[in-house]
């Protein structure tokens, strides 16, 4: 048998994309269903000698990740809604300090401690809005394993050439259900390798001064430049400042460089949407039920497509709005009380023909939950 | 493999092996026979004891729903488990069930198969550990869902190479019994 | 190198008021670093929030200015990725044990090789002086006007208790002794915390109207005494100043990688 191929548990499949992407400093907390993220990665990553730590807690984590960064080393944390929630402070810092690294949430029921072993999409917005001040920030999910492997390499390639955290939202069953994955060879995905500056010793290094692409070149902690990082508004060399230029100027930069990029992270799937009536729309474990129904409807010769969300943040409005221009329904499948459908109202022209097939009991949306609201919003009756 | 796409839910109590039974069938579906699994298990709060219950999904084609509504094959290793989820059985599915846990005591529009298969572990084998093993014998026997190869390929990435003796013994033993039932 | 070599100048003026006791143990910090000498690319400094936090950005090392009580956190993961870089945390009493408590007992519970020094002034001096719980039972703050009812920690013997195999006491008036045991701090293998009491004039000094800068480093020298000495037999009133313990333990990092050539041989 190929070794490349595995059954396994979608945490193992991220463990698995991270890896290939080069994750070699891991610093987390044990929090259902999260758990077994890490779990793999104490049994991986000595054996290949990277770095692996528990912490005391979930906020040491990544404040823990956040410092490996700076000497160079992809870093990642995995956590689930109560400690994803403790980690925003520290995240904040590194969407301020520009620092590349990946956080894993895999949700749960919210709020507080929730629903702990089962699943739900309910931290859509805590992944957008849940750091404190102005910001723009990338979140990504999938739906099965050769996605989130795929989508966990992206994350790496994103939070370097951004400098930026990028968050990968899971649920419960993505996380927790065993199916197949195919390990791609070397090389097969590129990986993007963090851009070091160039100036010499000796020579004037400014670690906050963005090249004309916006990206900022780095030095690693240990190397020639010395240099201060802070989680204050600061200059191009790190010192802080509150100077309303300088502080103006960062904070359209913090936001610019994602929000300008959004096709350049845009990742998404559609299917059957050439002649679709009605499109639904959704994302991670709620996608594989809509997908379910989307086949067995078009086996009837119902016109029913399905745009799968891969990115979730930055928001692809434009993306929603063509794709949606001629359906005459839009269905938003999400375990939630509509977080994504609120987005999907906002970009499209016609929002009155938008509407949501949702669950938020901790059972994976059904079919049949599915169907019953396509009967009601086609006016077939209850 | 008969038919296009077969559910099945493995329950009883923690402990008994139950979700390591459904894993190892899925696995060996997925990895050597070629086809589509995924395995989900309900979670808890506790490891041990209670009642437990994972869900295996296996078809040639692909699979989006990954949880089981209405099983093709029921599997129940505690009367717990039977009185809980004898209702959920698809119409004319399997319903398999241990003759010594478990008392058949509901009308079930489904082929119902007691087999002493604990009783049979232990006088064969003498070796409860192997019970969940000897299960998943007998639900090959009955579904022709994977070969019994690829079972034993699947354990042999598993389980100290030691112990494959005794799991192999405890597969045909299951399949036997499956056969006659 | 003179001091004034490890100080970047573009950052200054500093933000401490006249007669605080951060400068003093900024001066003794780059003194026990330049007997040392150590280049300056391999030390990293990392803060938290609170006035003394701001040594870090001062300075010509790597500084790494971070979260409020969360410095040992980032410090641990500096110091993992790369052992071979010296790692010193400048911290505050609130930064250091009310805020960062959890990551403080825990880095020493590691023996992870990092060196904290922490300015026990006995307040939050950054928000205009609260009480810290370094305080004390009684003293006076502005969240504290009837006096504080909260008890105070014995820094040292939390460290000690925590697991630090390196902890030691003095005061801002003892600048020869405090550059001697920062020096000592650096040169431990293990988590090493250097406990530096700090007058604050502007705040727990007015508050608690215990004169000015040169009246409270005299208190210092009044109530302390270098441990063991008969003066504190005579009066166990009397705070112990040196070096309170010192005990060689595995460091975190190193059996980080004994662990590692362990799996490594295993797979």
């Amino acid at each position: 048998m190929n070794t490349n191929v595995k059954f396994v548990q979608g945490n193992e499949a991220c463990v698995e994309g991270a890896l290939y992407a080069g994750l070699d400093f891991f610093a987390g907390y044990p929090i259902t269903p999260s758990t077994e993220i890490m779990e793999h990665l104490a049994l991986r990553l000595p054996r290949q000698g990277g770095k692996f730590i528990q912490m005391e807690d979930e906020i040491a984590s990544m404040c823990a990740i956040i410092g490996a960064s700076l000497t160079g080393r992809k870093v990642m944390t995995a956590t689930s809604g109560p400690g994803f929630s403790l980690k925003q402070e520290a995240l904040g810092f590194a969407i301020m300090a520009e620092i590349p690294c990946v956080v894993v949430n895999v949700q749960r029921g919210g709020p507080s401690t929730g629903n702990p072993t089962h699943v739900s999409q309910g931290d859509v917005n805590q992944s957008r809005w849940g750091a404190h001040g102005d910001h723009a920030i990338v979140t990504l999910t999938a739906s099965n394993h050769q996605d989130v492997f795929k989508m966990t390499v992206e994350a790496f390639n994103i939070a370097e050439t951004y400098r930026t955290p990028v968050i990968l939202l899971f649920d419960e069953v993505v996380g927790h259900l065993r199916e197949k994955l195919v390990i791609p060879g070397k090389g097969k995905i590129p990986l993007v390798k963090r851009l070091r500056t160039a100036v010499k010793e000796g020579t004037d290094y400014h670690p906050y001064l963005p090249r004309e692409d916006g990206r900022l070149p780095m030095s690693d902690f240990g190397s020639v430049h010395r240099y201060n990082v802070t989680g204050l508004f600061h200059d191009m060399w790190g010192f802080p400042t509150d100077d309303p230029q300088i502080v103006k100027g960062l904070q359209r930069h913090l936001v610019d460089k994602i929000e300008n990029n959004a096709n350049q992270v845009l990742n998404y799937k559609e299917f059957y949407l050439d002649d679709a009536e009605c499109i639904l729309i959704s994302y991670g474990a709620s996608a594989r039920s809509a997908l379910h129904v989307v086949k067995n409807r078009r086996l009837r010769g119902e016109k029913l497509g399905l745009i799968e969300l891969q990115t979730l943040w930055p928001f692809p409005n434009q993306l929603i709005r063509e794709k949606c221009e001629k359906a005459h329904y839009i269905l938003v499948v999400e375990m939630n009380m509509g977080q994504i459908l609120r987005e999907v109202k906002n970009a499209v022209h016609f929002p009155e023909k938008v509407f949501l097939a949702n669950r938020i009991d901790g059972s994976l949306i059904s079919d049949g939950d599915i169907r019953n609201i396509l009967r009601i919003v086609q006016g077939k009756g209850v | 493999m008969k038919i296009e796409r077969c559910r099945l839910v493995f329950s009883g109590s923690g402990g008994q092996g139950v979700i390591t039974a459904s894993i190892i069938l899925a696995e060996a579906a997925a990895l050597y026979d070629n086809l589509n699994a995924v395995q989900t298990q309900v979670y808890g709060a506790a490891a041990r004891g209670g009642s437990t219950r994972a869900d295996v999904i296996i078809s040639n084609a692909e699979i989006n729903f990954p949880k089981v509504l209405q099983p093709n094959v029921l599997v129940c290793l505690t009367q717990e488990s039977y009185n809980k989820f004898y209702p959920i059985i698809r119409p004319g599915g399997i319903l398999l069930t241990d003759a010594r846990y478990v008392k058949l005591n509901r009308k079930v529009d489904a082929r119902q198969k007691s087999l002493p298969m604990y009783q049979n572990v232990m006088d064969q084998i003498g070796k409860p550990i192997v019970f969940n093993i000897c299960m998943l014998g007998a639900v090959i026997a009955l579904t022709k869902l994977v070969k019994p190869d690829s079972v034993m390929q699947t354990l042999s990435t598993r389980i100290p190479p030691g112990f494959l003796d005794l799991n192999r013994q405890a597969l045909e033993l299951g399949m036997s019994l499956g056969e006659q039932a | 190198m003179a001091v004034k070599d490890y100080i970047r100048e573009r950052f200054f003026p500093h933000i401490w008021c006249q007669g605080c006791g951060h400068g003093i143990v900024m001066n003794a910090m780059l003194r026990a670093i330049d007997s040392l000498a150590m280049s300056k690319n391999e030390i990293v400094m990392v803060s938290g929030i609170g006035c003394s936090s701001r040594i870090s950005g001062y300075l010509d090392f790597h500084t790494l200015h971070t979260l409020h009580g969360r410095a040992l956190a980032f410090a641990t993961g500096v110091k993992m990725s790369l052992p071979a870089l010296n790692i010193i945390v400048p911290m505050g009493d609130g930064d250091a044990l009310a805020i960062g408590g959890n990551h403080f007992i825990h880095a020493a519970r590691r023996n992870i090789d990092l060196t904290a020094i922490v300015m026990n002034n006995r307040i939050y001096g950054m928000t205009g002086g609260q009480f810290s719980p370094l305080s004390g039972f009684g003293t006076k703050e502005t969240t504290a006007p009837y006096g504080n009812i909260d008890h105070t920690f014995d820094i040292s013997a939390l460290s000690i208790a925590a697991g630090a195999t390196f902890v030691a006491r003095t005061t801002a008036y003892h600048v020869q002794q405090l550059t001697e045991l920062i020096k000592s701090g650096i040169l431990h293998e293990g988590f090493s915390v250097i406990e530096v009491m700090s007058q604050c004039p502007t705040y727990f000094g007015r508050k608690n109207k215990l004169g000015g800068a040169v009246e409270m480093l005299r208190q210092f020298k009044e109530i302390t005494t270098p441990k063991g000495s008969k003066a504190k037999q005579a009066n166990p009133e009397l705070i112990e100043r040196g070096i309170l313990h010192q005990t060689e333990q595995p460091e975190y990092c190193n059996s980080y990688e004994q662990m590692t050539a362990l799996a490594q041989k295993g797979k």
